[in-house]
């Protein structure tokens, strides 16, 4: 409690940004040297939390808090739990893999790109350890600026279109989960009679339905956009197409998880009585699950390579809300790990295109076909690259999908009947695409000397392929790690869940026990 | 008791005699002492010290502000937190912009003496707004500063541009000042008195829809809300903004646009305050329109002086929301806005002066194209400037934003809250086309931007307030607490 240990992981960034900002643009080898020390040095420093986090803690952990703006309630209240940890290391990793593959394929601006991304983590980093709402929002606005940049300056042929699209739409929506916010700041001073930001200090309200309803839709507008649900992403295939490779990873691996974030940090456990609204419930389950199914059936249709992957994206995010809204305790865990294996396999996907893409400067899919013949080794990442993002057992993406699926279940059988139906189109774009693309023979004289992966490229893709692998063996402690913020946010929003049916809760069972409860009457009628 | 002139009169005046005295100074200086051109940027010299006596006048006042707010004149001043706070305002923006402009004028070959005098007595005017209690010192001080900005806008002799928009100043000026001159004379007819707080006592007795008061209310408004930019009385605002020395825009802009906001709070928070139920409807209405056309005129632009000026128009718009709250938060809110406001929009001022060169304009969209290769410093600071005048924290300009959404909910006024928040999206559009023509477009001009040791402090102290102010906010929002009108 006493050290400051996550506001130097929070600042180390940035710190590495200062320095990087007195080190003379002719100093390319200089910039990009140290830009991937500071980023590997925030993986490093990083790395303690993850030892030093007690599972059995119920609550947050490496609390630190300060007076930051005392006649606003302020607070520079920093804090994580299981979720914030995961998607910490998530971003830490993701982030320090982003900076490395960029090594050969950003060539102009380096300064001004390597200050972005080391901006840009600050921002993500601290979205995930605040516990000041006042915080929380500045970071969330903090992301914009580095990301439109990002695209904007070093994207592809539309990339100042994609960058003000992807500015707009979250602008938009934060601004109003603004008003949320201030509405909900408001009610505790009007109750309590002081000003707070402090997420733990605004749960204590208790607000009329009516109110919770308006801002959760508030919220809901906000963290929508972010992740993006069905039908507000239409600026995700935009951004990700036009964004530099590093750009779309970190874009697909961490900041959609804000969104998903947003919902299980803010608007479940302060507004729990609108979260479990059965029309809101059964709005975004449906949105989830159109999300799952359209995002699946337009990746089928497309001829570029990274749009298939964004569309993939607006696919399993899909999932992840759903995991969400499933209120339960294999839903909300289902879905965070999910959040982790969508960054590692989708990174991945990502990575896989910016390698062919430096190579040959086209994500045409038609382009390519029988790749595996000269890019053996390429096959094979992008092999396991894909059945990870498909789900295949014994690979990260099966644990998340499985979990989720299974929370689904136990909220509504139609839930997850429809979505399974997600992880079969999955399957089907994703072996297409890689059938298309490195299967076959050669159809294209210009790929037949394609050189193979070259050994910084295979670094760049070992540390996923592990984790994948890891979590698709043994996701016990990822499992560990949430039990206990997961089992706080269900206490919240269902309270008595635990009590009322212990057993029920845990083991899907309970389900079948009841159906086949049921079915004796039925047939002696 | 019935002294003709008592010692807190005096004190009271110091900071506007210091004004007037110091600019009366440099116009004998002008000729008398310093008769070569080339010496005459050490006119600045005098205006600092003119503003240091007068900074230290106030200073004075603010360290007695503890035994309660000072009258004077039998009540036709009045120093209060309120006063002073805005007179702070009108010190810093007065000090950056004389310090910027020398460079700017000799440039613009039309560097004189008056220049400086001019703004002193325009701030002279802004004190006695800020300071008013009584409606003829009220409108002395609108005319003084009013007719210093006619001359100013005007201020490039033999450029058209400039003559025509100081011509629609002052005719468009002049028909408003009418419109106040009649409305306060319905308010003396009604009251007997030109002090406000005789007004508002006699204003309460008569209701807010008594036929007169809804007199004095429309014409009133009239006059105050031109002066703010409101639309639909906002039609001379681009037109000045383009055509005067981009030093007075960026003065015109900031300066008086506070000054008409105290005063338009005073009287809309005195004499007015009574008929909010007749005010607050018609004044919703003129808000959502100033934002609405602010904002949505502004994406066209072309030009970043007629865009700012257009911006400058949808932000009156947000202060107006303030005042549609009406409760402590809302003014305070005003405050803070009034104070971030000032400094951000120099701050993007600032920058289209350093663009100013020899044979060169510079403030066309294409004129700051590729400015990151070329000077990314500057291009940099007008980045943290637009990203603040659009409200994204962590820049000051959110803070402001913050208070006025804050107020309107804690008011109910939800609509107003969204429709406020949805234009700041719009808001971002407009000013990323400049952010965008600065970082993603190449070069176009290789003149280097003309700087003077003036423009890089004043930048410097923009810049550093614009984020300090959005990171560390706290002894600025105390400031602001001190300001509210009781």
């Amino acid at each position: 409690m006493t050290d400051h240990l996550l506001s130097l992981v929070l600042f180390t960034p940035l710190a590495g940004l200062l320095v990087l900002l007195f080190i003379p643009s002719r100093q390319k080898e200089l910039i990009k040297v140290w830009a991937n020390l500071a980023s590997f040095a925030g993986f490093l420093i990083s790395l303690p939390l993850v030892s030093r986090f007690d599972k059995g803690v119920s609550g947050f952990q490496f609390v630190e808090r300060a007076n930051w703006i005392p006649s606003l309630g302020a607070q520079y209240l920093i804090g994580i739990d299981g979720i914030s940890l995961l998607l910490i290391m998530l971003t830490t990793v993701i982030g320090f893999i982003a900076i490395l593959s960029s090594w050969n394929a950003i060539q102009d601006r380096l300064k001004e790109y390597y200050c972005m991304f080391l901006l840009l983590q600050v921002g993500m980093l601290g979205v995930f350890m605040s516990m000041d709402f006042f915080l929380f929002y500045v970071f969330w606005e903090l992301v914009l600026v580095p990301m439109y940049f990002i695209i904007g300056v070093w994207g592809g042929p539309r990339k100042l279109y994609a960058a003000i699209k992807f500015f707009l739409y979250t602008l938009a929506g934060s601004v109003l989960m603004l008003l949320g916010i201030l509405t909900l700041y408001f009610q505790y001073a009007s109750q309590f009679g002081r000003y707070t930001f402090e997420i733990s200090e605004l749960m204590k309200l208790s607000l009329p339905l009516g109110l919770q309803q308006w801002v959760f839709w508030a919220f809901f507008l906000g963290f929508a956009i972010k992740v993006p649900m069905f039908p507000f992403h239409t600026w995700l295939p935009d951004a990700h197409v036009e964004a530099p490779t590093a750009g779309s990873v970190i874009l697909a691996s961490v900041l959609l998880k804000m969104g998903t974030y947003g919902f299980i940090r803010f608007s479940l456990p302060l507004l729990p009585q609108a979260s479990v609204d059965q029309t809101i419930v059964q709005i975004l389950a449906v949105l989830s699950i159109v999300g799952i199914i359209y995002g699946a059936l337009v990746s089928l249709m497309q001829k570029d390579w990274k749009k298939l992957v964004a569309y993939s994206s607006v696919s399993h995010l899909g999932f992840c809300t759903l995991g969400i809204f499933a209120m339960n305790p294999n839903g909300l865990a289902g879905s965070v790990l999910q959040q982790i294996n969508h960054g590692i396999s989708t990174g991945m996907l990502f990575l896989i295109i910016g390698v062919i893409y430096e190579r040959r400067h086209t994500r045409e899919i038609a382009e390519y076909g029988g790749l595996a013949h000269v890019m053996p080794k390429y096959a094979v990442i992008f092999a396991i690259a894909m059945l990870s993002s498909a789900g295949l057992p014994l690979l990260n993406g099966f644990v998340g999908e499985f979990t989720i699926l299974q929370g689904a279940f136990e909220a509504n059988r139609v839930w997850a009947a429809f979505a399974v139906t997600g992880v079969v189109f999955g399957a089907a774009y994703l072996l297409w695409l890689y059938q298309r693309t490195m299967l076959g023979q050669i159809a294209n004289g210009k790929n037949l000397h394609l050189p193979d992966l070259s050994l910084r490229e295979i670094v760049v893709f070992l540390p996923l392929i592990a984790w994948a692998i890891w979590i698709g063996v043994y996701p016990k402690p990822y499992f560990d790690i949430l039990e206990k913020p997961v089992q706080r946010i269900v206490e919240r929003v269902r309270p008595g869940y635990y009590q009322g049916g212990a057993q029920a809760a845990i083991k899907p069972g309970h389900y079948q026990g009841r159906v086949g409860g049921r079915v004796p009457g039925v047939s002696g009628q | 008791m019935n002294q003709f002139y008592t010692a807190t009169d005096h004190f009271v005046l110091v900071p506007a005699v210091m004004l007037a005295l110091f600019g009366c100074a440099i116009l004998l200086f002008d000729f008398v002492v310093f008769p070569d051109p080339r010496q005459r940027k050490y006119l600045l010299f005098f205006l600092i010290l003119g503003e240091g006596f007068a900074g230290f006048g106030l200073w004075k006042q603010q360290a007695n502000l503890a035994n309660g707010a000072l009258e004077a004149f039998h009540g036709s001043l009045i120093m209060d937190g309120f006063s002073i706070f805005f007179n702070w305002i009108f010190i810093a923006a007065t000090l950056i912009v004389a310090i910027v402009s020398y460079k700017y004028l000799e440039i613009e070959g039309e560097h004189h003496g008056e220049y400086y005098s001019l703004l002193m007595f325009a701030q002279c005017g802004m004190f006695f707004l800020a300071a008013g209690t009584d409606l003829v010192t009220l409108f002395i001080g609108l005319e003084l500063m009013a007719l210093s900005f006619y001359v100013m806008v005007g201020f490039l002799r033999t450029s058209k541009r400039s003559n025509e928009a100081a011509m629609k100043y002052l005719l468009l000026g002049a028909f408003s000042s009418g419109f106040l001159a009649y409305g306060f004379s319905v308010m003396y007819g009604i009251s007997g008195s030109t002090k406000l707080t005789e007004i508002a006592a006699h204003m309460e007795a008569r209701g807010p829809f008594d036929p007169l008061v809804l007199l004095a209310l429309a014409t009133t408004s009239v006059g105050l809300l031109f002066k703010v930019s409101a639309v639909p009385f906002h039609m001379w605002a681009p037109d000045a903004y383009e055509g005067a020395p981009t030093t007075v825009t960026a003065y015109l802009s900031v300066a008086s646009k506070a000054a008409s906001i105290a005063f338009l709070l005073r009287i809309f928070l005195g004499p007015l305050a009574s008929a909010r139920d007749a005010w607050e409807p018609i004044l919703s209405f003129i808000a959502v329109a100033t934002m609405t056309v602010g904002n949505l005129a502004a994406i066209n632009q072309s030009n970043i002086k007629r865009l700012l000026a257009y911006s400058s128009i949808s932000h009156a718009g947000y202060m107006l929301l303030g005042l549609i709250a009406g409760n402590a938060t809302g003014i305070k809110g005003i405050a803070v806005y009034v104070m971030v406001y000032t400094f951000m929009n120099l701050g993007a001022f600032l920058v289209l002066v350093a663009l100013r060169r020899k044979g060169i304009i510079g403030e066309d969209m294409d004129d700051i194209a590729g400015l990151m290769h070329k000077s990314p410093g500057y291009a940099l600071l007008m980045l943290i400037f637009l990203l603040s005048l659009a409200g994204i924290p962590p820049t000051a300009g959110f803070l402001g934003k913050y208070y006025i959404f804050l107020s309107l909910i804690e008011t109910h006024h939800y609509t107003l809250a969204v429709i406020g928040t949805l234009y700041v999206a719009v808001a971002i559009y407009y000013y990323f086309r400049i952010v965008r023509s600065m970082f993603a477009r190449d070069l176009t001009e290789q003149a280097p931007l003309s700087t003077s040791f003036g423009l890089r402090v004043a930048l410097a102290v923009s810049a550093i307030l614009t984020l300090g102010i959005g990171l560390y906010p706290e002894p600025f929002l105390r400031l602001a607490e001190t300001s509210l009108l009781h």
